[in-house]
């Protein structure tokens, strides 16, 4: 087989069991693909490609030694820059941390290494994770492989432009507020966001951390379910954590969708949709139904509308707590120049900042200050109980609910940078699921004019195999995965 | 609608945040038009709504305090912008 990066994680796998293939062949296929159309796409910060070989070769010795083996091992994956990986650079895409190499891995990581995955590199993303396009990225932007002239969505915009181009079998990414979702919708990939608390965010670099989860972009949903199979479960390290055991995911795939309860928000369909993106998900609801399942589209969910400003109080008021610690004392970029603590300080985050953060620091500084606490963070956080409430009332009499990823199709480079809210609104539809904790899922939905579009499943906590098993059932008639982008 | 320029200035200081001339202008300008978006929770009764801080049940999560090895030291100080010995080398902070 020629395009050996074509594969997905259950193909590979397959053929290294088989022994018709090694890890070594597989990751070389990999790290020439991505010499072959980086220069185009821009989706990786860092490739590591001597010690991606060298634990291919580890692999491929473990695999000929017999022993029952991982559908990860030997297979090639990329890692979203704000993971820590030992020894491999971690930039988060911020001159903050140009050079900054953790001395440990994240958990996630450290998940992924104990199945012999190879792990390729690092990908770009907006700088620590705030934005829907990476543009903002402090080093260069992503491009989408559907139409170079477009983003690539984001944060995560790197690991989906990566896995949509098969540059690696699969990748993961972070979601504070659609940063998975919203790339794969982009980019005609699969990404899921689990349920807080599903997946360790030890060594994931903090940005808003009542809403942060890692998970997995990949080719198809069995491969994601593969993916969350590994990196799930409870972690000492992490308290958010919750002590569940964790299922085996791919058990959940089945093709039909009989006696399943789906409901369609209508406050999903929000003003300044796309046509093109509703009239798609209008017949991707239909092919849910064909597979068996019960959707009401009378359902709603009245405080959705309040929900961009919740998470726009909430993550930056996170992020300005969380990004205090880069003062250029312990690590990252330091300001030498100046005449005392306090200027050495300033400057430090004046110059290892870009304008997305220094906004979001700003914004979360406001909304705690003396004298508008109440009025911005606490009320947003009253009202973030009335949004998890709704969505727990919706759900006593549905299973999932079904929406567009993203109102719009990928926009065009430079289009929104110089109006915040504008991007802001590009996650309309994924940042309330964040708010509540749930899991949610954007599976390939179709195209218009050659672009991709993105279905969101959103379950209940901790129902990732009920949003698994709606999207495998959806891919298994649709088929829109297996369309690749012209590069 | 623009932000007060002293109460940008207030705001970075808080956050010991250095901002350019340009960024004090564009934040100004920006924080205001957000901040505004943000007056459509006024309209939300929260009347006896208790906060929500994060999504999962979970509270104290304890475990035994056992001691084991940590990070090795150059590991950690190979970061550090300045260092002497083993130490982070900062700026005196009183003068």
């Amino acid at each position: 087989m020629e395009e050996l990066y074509r594969l997905t994680i259950d193909q590979a796998s397959r053929l290294l069991k088989q022994r018709s293939l090694s890890s070594v062949e597989l990751t070389e296929a990999c790290l020439r693909r991505i010499e072959q159309i980086e220069s185009k796409i821009r989706a990786c910060v860092t490739v590591c490609a001597e010690t991606a070989m060298e634990q291919a070769k580890e692999a491929d010795r473990l695999i000929a030694s017999g022993q029952d083996i991982d559908p990860l091992t030997g297979i090639p994956t990329l890692i979203k820059d704000n993971i820590c990986t030992k020894s491999i650079k971690t930039t988060c895409s911020s001159k903050m941390l140009e050079n900054f190499i953790p001395p440990y891995d994240a958990t996630v990581v450290k998940r992924l290494k104990f199945r012999n995955a190879v792990i390729l590199g690092k990908t770009n993303m907006d700088e620590f994770a705030m934005g829907s396009s990476t543009e903002n990225s402090a080093f260069f932007p992503t491009r989408n492989p559907w139409d170079l002239n477009r983003v690539p969505g984001g944060s995560s915009g790197g690991s989906a432009a990566a896995i949509a181009a098969d540059e690696a079998i699969y990748a993961l990414g972070s979601d504070t507020g659609g940063s998975i979702r919203q790339p794969a919708g982009f980019c005609n990939v699969v990404g899921l966001k689990p349920t807080y608390g599903r997946v360790s965010r030890f060594g994931l670099v903090a940005f808003a951390s009542s809403l942060d989860q890692i998970g997995p972009i990949t080719k198809n949903v069995t491969d994601c379910a593969l993916v969350l199979n590994a990196i799930a479960g409870n972690d000492p390290n992490d308290s958010t954590t919750v002590p569940y055991p964790v299922p085996d995911y791919t058990k959940a795939l089945i093709p039909h969708l009989k006696g399943m309860r789906l409901g369609v928000p209508r406050e999903y369909f929000v003003e300044g949709m796309q046509s093109e993106v509703e009239s798609t998900l209008e017949r991707a609801i239909e092919r849910l139904k064909e597979l068996g399942a019960e959707v009401n589209t009378d359902i709603s969910l009245p405080h959705t509308k309040y929900a961009l400003a919740v998470y726009y109080i909430i993550a930056p008021s996170e992020a300005s707590a969380n990004l205090a610690r880069y003062d250029g004392v312990k690590y990252g970029y330091s300001y030498q120049e100046a005449d005392n603590m306090w200027e050495a300080m300033e400057k430090t985050k004046q110059y290892g900042f870009g304008a997305e953060v220094k906004r979001r620091i700003m914004l979360g500084t406001y909304a705690l200050s003396a004298g508008y606490y109440d009025a911005y963070y606490l009320k947003a956080q009253k009202v973030r109980t009335l949004i998890k409430n709704e969505f727990e009332q919706v759900f006593q009499n549905c299973d999932a609910l079904v929406t567009p990823t993203s109102p719009t199709v990928p926009f065009k480079l430079g289009e929104k940078l110089d109006n915040p809210l504008q991007m802001y609104l590009s996650d309309v539809c994924t940042l309330p699921v964040n708010i509540a904790g749930l899991p949610a899922i954007s599976v390939p939905a179709g195209f218009a004019n050659g672009l991709p579009i993105g279905m969101q499943i959103i379950g209940k906590p901790f129902a990732e195999e009920t949003i698994l098993r709606i999207a495998f059932a959806y891919e298994q008639v649709t088929q829109w995965h297996t369309r690749k982008p012209p590069v | 609608m623009k932000l007060p320029r002293e109460e940008v200035l207030h705001l970075a200081r808080l956050v010991r945040l250095g901002l350019s001339e340009e960024e004090i202008e564009k934040f100004s300008v920006q924080l205001s038009d957000i901040l505004e978006n943000f007056e459509i929770l006024k309209q939300v009764d929260t009347t006896n709504l208790p906060p929500m801080a994060q999504s999962i049940a979970l509270q104290n999560v304890f475990r035994e305090d056992n001691p084991h090895p940590s990070y090795d030291p150059e590991e950690i100080l190979a970061n550090a912008p300045q260092r002497e010995g083993n130490y982070f080398k900062i700026r005196p902070v009183l003068e």
